[in-house]
């Protein structure tokens, strides 16, 4: 395996010095040195229907050297370029905010500095990953540990055997790369994946010992699940055929990280081939719950302006065409309100883990 | 009841009114003090035909029998005002000095600074009621004539001098007059403060050799950067437009002449003879009727019928403006900056007077704080900026040359100022706020009567043609401001660009280098990706056009001074500067031309000046022939090469 990982290192590195190669050849014929990079937004996505996920299309941006609005970004995609490869030589992983320091310095000879801010430096590395067709593990940069798992499932970590039932109500913290290569799955007897969105709702029903109940393995990702987490859910629905359904806060924002987990994300469409899981269900919290489960009103809270900006924006994606989606989104606004998970709370402390999720996955309700 | 009522005098009045002239507290009171001797000095020069010295002294003063306290701990001043005047004649020094509303300037339409009288005589009294000393005045008509001391003071209820001591001395002066005021004061730096007074007088009148003591010992001088006098003002007769009812009705009754038609005709300006019977027969009033005898109803007619016919503005010879070219060179003396403007409108008439409006701009830093500020101290960590400038600009407002210091947000310069949109000429401007940068906006109102909007004459009446003036004169300043503006911004981005590449070939040759292992001949790609750089930035022309060839490091010289016909000093290549010089001569002289060619004359060098000034003074010469020979086409060619003589970086282009 050690071998596997040095041969991928290699063509990454060999990846990075094309870039120098890039520059140096455009300067003998005295071209001004560019590179084509993927544009990472909607305008260059395309939903695949029949994969039912999202595709980045073939659309590119010219980033040229002599070019005044450029010239600064070029010379930071060198520098970033020149930090990966080090990465790789050294067989480092890194973080991206290690990456922002290592690269950041000030220019000899004026008081510029080559980056200000981390803001400037991620994008450019999401660049490079595009660009290169080289994922973010292969590039050595890890995210941070955003994410907890709970379950019927052992891993091995380093050598490490891991064994989520028995790691009390915290769980297993989800690196950020959980390729084969980093994390193996050795055992896993869970009947399905439940994803929920926030970790205080995970640990309620981590503390409740849910998934000993239901069998089943408990994914949070805090928010926008980090790709080891969406990995890792994908890993365990592919290799291991579990259903996943997907427990978020009834707002658009829910629904959108819903489809993220589902379809794909628009900035890393080129990653979904790997990441999205098309079979994952929307188990709750719907905008039909409140009247289902008799959440009284006053548990609501009432939508913003962006929050109704956004759901517009979501009513015109593709991938929420299917007329249930429609109906759902449209009855939120209707409605004008969005519900937390906590808000179930209203009723009784356990009333996630005791009424409504077994209702629930009894019911079969949920969205597709 | 009846026995209580009396009359008041007026001095008596502003005893107690003393806030009405400028008096309201200690700091202001000796500002007001300078103010009106300083003004009343100038005006004697000008009309005498003698281009003014002005000695200014502040001393601290003790109370009682204690020390002499440090300028800024004392409240007693002593005010010496000495200047080169003509000399007051002996009979009338005690009325000048020690008698409220008297003085030669009221009854008369004629530009001076002071105009009711008030000043000087209640700057005495000021100082009478506070420390209880007489003014003390020394005054000397001419060499040969003796100089004489007095020490007056004034009588509050009947408004007459009261003459203390009166003699004979010995002066070391050849002519002039020297008053010395004891007044309560508070001497304090800064904004409306005396320094600021005598600084902004000088940037006005830049033909006044102005020497200033502080009360800390120090002596400042204020060259003379101008050495012309500016044309003596005619006194002009009222414009019937300018009067009212009641002003008529008093008129008509202290004329002289036996008909009302003569009456009209000499009594006012621009009213011929027969205008005056057009009028009489407008008015169904016989013009063979005696002025006196015209009264109630008949005088409202005629009133109505003045003010409803057409009657030429009134003459502007009455009005001496500063001029562009002294505007100029008063506000380089005093401001150092990167671009000077002026503006001289032509004369217009607000209620029957006549007035010019005259704004100028000084904008941006000297030389020496931007090349302090582009060495950085250290590094920039996140978050941090480089500290920019929110600096807003300032405007020094005058009237009839006398600086106005308080007031300003009264005053109609400055509402004009604010209302004139900067931003359209690349200045930054918040809402309702002045202009952002580092400028000097100067506007200055000459007129037979300046209309304040109190005795203490410190902002001006908001008169929508004076309003319209001073906006078209600021819009002027502004669209020169603009063109410099933008043309210097040109050359910076270009200069960017340039820098910017240079800036990054470095890191990305390194950057290279190192992914290649480090085995790359990294100045063979530098020079490689250097001479792309300079092919795409325009290369050696923009070297010329940024001055990197010759002076400053933006491609600026010292500074620039932009004349009214748009021509710019040391940024143009001597092609442009012959193509605008052609395109100024075609225009043909404007209005204002024999002001013009009077303002040209002057400027000779000054010796012993700094040396970018005597380089600006270089550039007002060798503009001069400009404006001055523009219809003689002999002149032409001298008039196109003394720019270019001039020029610095001349013999490269």
């Amino acid at each position: 395996m050690a071998n596997m990982k040095r041969t991928m290192n290699r063509s990454v590195e060999k990846k990075l010095i094309g870039l120098a190669d890039l520059v140096i050849n455009a300067a003998q014929r005295a071209k001004d040195p560019t590179m084509a990079i993927p544009i990472r937004a909607l305008s260059n996505v395309t939903f695949n229907e029949r994969k039912g996920l999202l595709e980045m299309g073939q659309k590119k941006q010219a980033r040229s050297f002599f070019n005044v609005g450029m010239a600064k970004k070029f010379m930071q995609t060198m520098l970033v370029a020149d930090a990966l490869s080090e990465l790789q030589r050294a067989e480092l992983t890194t973080s991206l905010r290690e990456i922002y320091y290592r690269t950041k310095h000030t220019i000899q000879d004026s008081h510029e500095n080559t980056f200000d801010t981390q803001d400037e430096s991620d994008p450019i590395i999401e660049d490079l990953e595009v660009s290169l067709v080289a994922l973010r593990e292969e590039l050595h940069v890890r995210a941070e540990n955003g994410g907890s798992v709970v379950g019927p499932l052992v891993l091995g970590d380093d050598g490490d055997r891991v064994d989520c039932a028995k790691l009390g109500k915290g769980g297993y913290s989800v690196p950020s790369i959980v390729e084969p290569e980093y994390v193996e799955i050795r055992r896993c007897t869970a009947d399905f994946v439940l994803l929920v969105e926030k970790g205080t709702q995970w640990n309620r029903l981590s503390e409740d010992k849910f998934w000993r109940r239901y069998n089943c393995v408990l994914l949070t990702g805090n928010g926008q699940p980090p790709r080891g987490v969406r990995r890792m859910a994908r890993r365990l629905h592919e290799e291991y055929r579990l259903p996943v359904y997907v427990l978020v806060d009834n707002d658009p924002w829910g629904y959108y990280i819903y489809s993220v987990v589902k379809q794909g994300s628009i900035n890393l469409a080129f990653e979904s081939q790997r990441m999205a899981i098309p079979k994952a269900k929307f188990i709750g919290l719907s905008s039909a719950d409140p009247e289902r489960y008799e959440l009284p009103r006053n548990v609501g809270i009432k939508l913003n302006e962006k929050d109704i900006a956004r759901a517009k924006e979501l009513l015109n994606y593709q991938w929420f065409q299917k007329p249930a989606w429609q109906a759902e989104i449209k009855r939120m606004l209707a409605s004008g309100l969005k519900y937390e998970l906590d808000a179930l709370a209203n009723k009784d402390f356990q009333y996630l883990t005791k009424k409504y999720l077994p209702r629930k996955l009894k019911e079969k309700d949920w969205l597709d | 009841m009846g026995a209580r009522q009396r009359e008041i005098s007026v001095s008596e009045f502003f005893t107690k009114n003393r806030h009405l002239l400028g008096f309201d507290n200690p700091r202001k009171a000796l500002l007001t003090c300078v103010k009106e001797a300083v003004d009343n000095a100038l005006d004697a020069c000008e009309e005498a035909g003698i281009l003014p010295e002005v000695t200014v002294q502040l001393d601290a003063v003790a109370t009682g029998h204690a020390a002499v306290p440090a300028a800024s701990q004392a409240t007693r001043f002593r005010i010496t005002v000495m200047d080169n005047g003509p000399g007051i004649v002996r009979q009338q020094i005690p009325k000048i000095f020690a008698k409220l509303l008297y003085g030669s300037k009221f009854h008369r339409l004629r530009m001076s600074r002071g105009q009711q009288g008030i000043g000087i005589s209640a700057a005495g009294m000021y100082g009478q009621l506070t420390t209880g000393k007489p003014v003390k005045i020394i005054s000397r008509t001419g060499p040969k004539a003796p100089a004489h001391y007095f020490e007056v003071q004034i009588d509050t209820k009947k408004n007459e001098p009261l003459v203390h001591e009166n003699k004979q001395i010995e002066w070391d002066r050849p002519q002039g007059t020297q008053v010395a005021i004891e007044v309560e004061g508070r001497y304090q730096k800064g904004r409306a403060s005396v320094d600021e007074y005598l600084e902004q007088t000088s940037i006005a009148n830049p033909h006044v050799r102005l020497i200033y003591r502080t009360p800390e010992g120090d002596t400042k001088e204020y060259p003379r950067a101008y050495h012309e006098l500016p044309p003596s003002p005619r006194e002009i007769k009222p414009h019937p437009y300018g009067i009212e009812f009641g002003m008529l009705l008093k008129m008509l009754q202290e004329a002289k002449s036996q008909t009302l038609s003569s009456f009209l005709s000499s009594d006012f300006c621009r009213v011929t003879p027969a205008l005056a019977e057009e009028i009489c027969r407008v008015a169904k009033v016989a013009p063979r009727a005696k002025p006196r005898d015209i009264r109630g109803a008949t005088a409202e007619t005629l009133y109505q019928t003045i003010q409803a016919t057409k009657i030429m503005a009134p003459p502007t010879n009455c009005l001496s403006p500063i001029g562009e070219k002294a505007i100029l060179s008063g506000l380089y003396k005093q401001i150092k900056g990167e671009f000077y403007t002026a503006v001289s409108r032509p004369p217009s008439v607000y209620r029957g007077n006549p007035f010019i409006i005259e704004a100028g701009l000084a904008f941006g830093k000297p030389l020496d704080s931007v090349t302090k500020a582009e060495k950085p101290a250290m590094p920039l960590a996140e978050g941090e900026q480089e500290e920019g400038d929110s600096e807003l600009a300032r405007v020094i407002r005058y009237a009839n040359r006398v600086p106005l210091l308080y007031q300003q947000s009264s005053c109609a310069t400055f509402k004009a100022v604010l209302a004139t949109t900067w931003r359209n000429y690349g200045i930054a401007q918040s809402r309702g706020a002045l202009p952002a940068g580092p400028m000097v906006i100067f506007v200055h109102i000459a007129s037979v009567w300046v209309p304040f909007t109190s005795e203490s004459k410190e902002a001006i009446a908001e008169y929508d043609e004076i309003h319209k003036e001073i906006t078209l004169a600021l819009r002027e300043c502004g669209r020169r401001l603009g063109l410099f503006m933008r043309r210097r911004e040109r050359a910076a981005s270009e200069y960017r660009r340039r820098n910017i590449f240079e800036l990054y070939i470095e890191e990305v040759v390194e950057a290279c280098n190192r992914l290649k292992g480090g085995k790359l001949p990294t100045e063979k790609l530098k020079m490689q990706l250097q001479k792309i750089a300079s092919s795409r930035t325009g290369g050696l022309k923009t070297d010329e056009t940024l001055g990197k060839a010759g002076t400053g490091p933006e491609g600026l010289p010292h500074s620039i001074i932009v004349n009214a016909e748009g021509l710019e000093g040391e940024a143009l290549p001597a092609l442009d500067v012959s193509r605008s010089v052609a395109e100024a001569l075609e225009v043909p002289a404007g209005i204002h031309h024999d002001e013009k060619q009077r303002a040209s004359k002057g400027s000779q060098r000054q010796p012993g000046m700094r040396k970018p000034q005597k380089k600006a003074i270089d550039k007002i010469a060798a503009v001069t022939p400009l404006r001055q020979k523009a219809s003689t086409p002999r002149m032409r060619a001298d008039s196109v090469r003394s720019p270019r003589k001039s020029h610095p970086t001349g013999k490269k282009r």
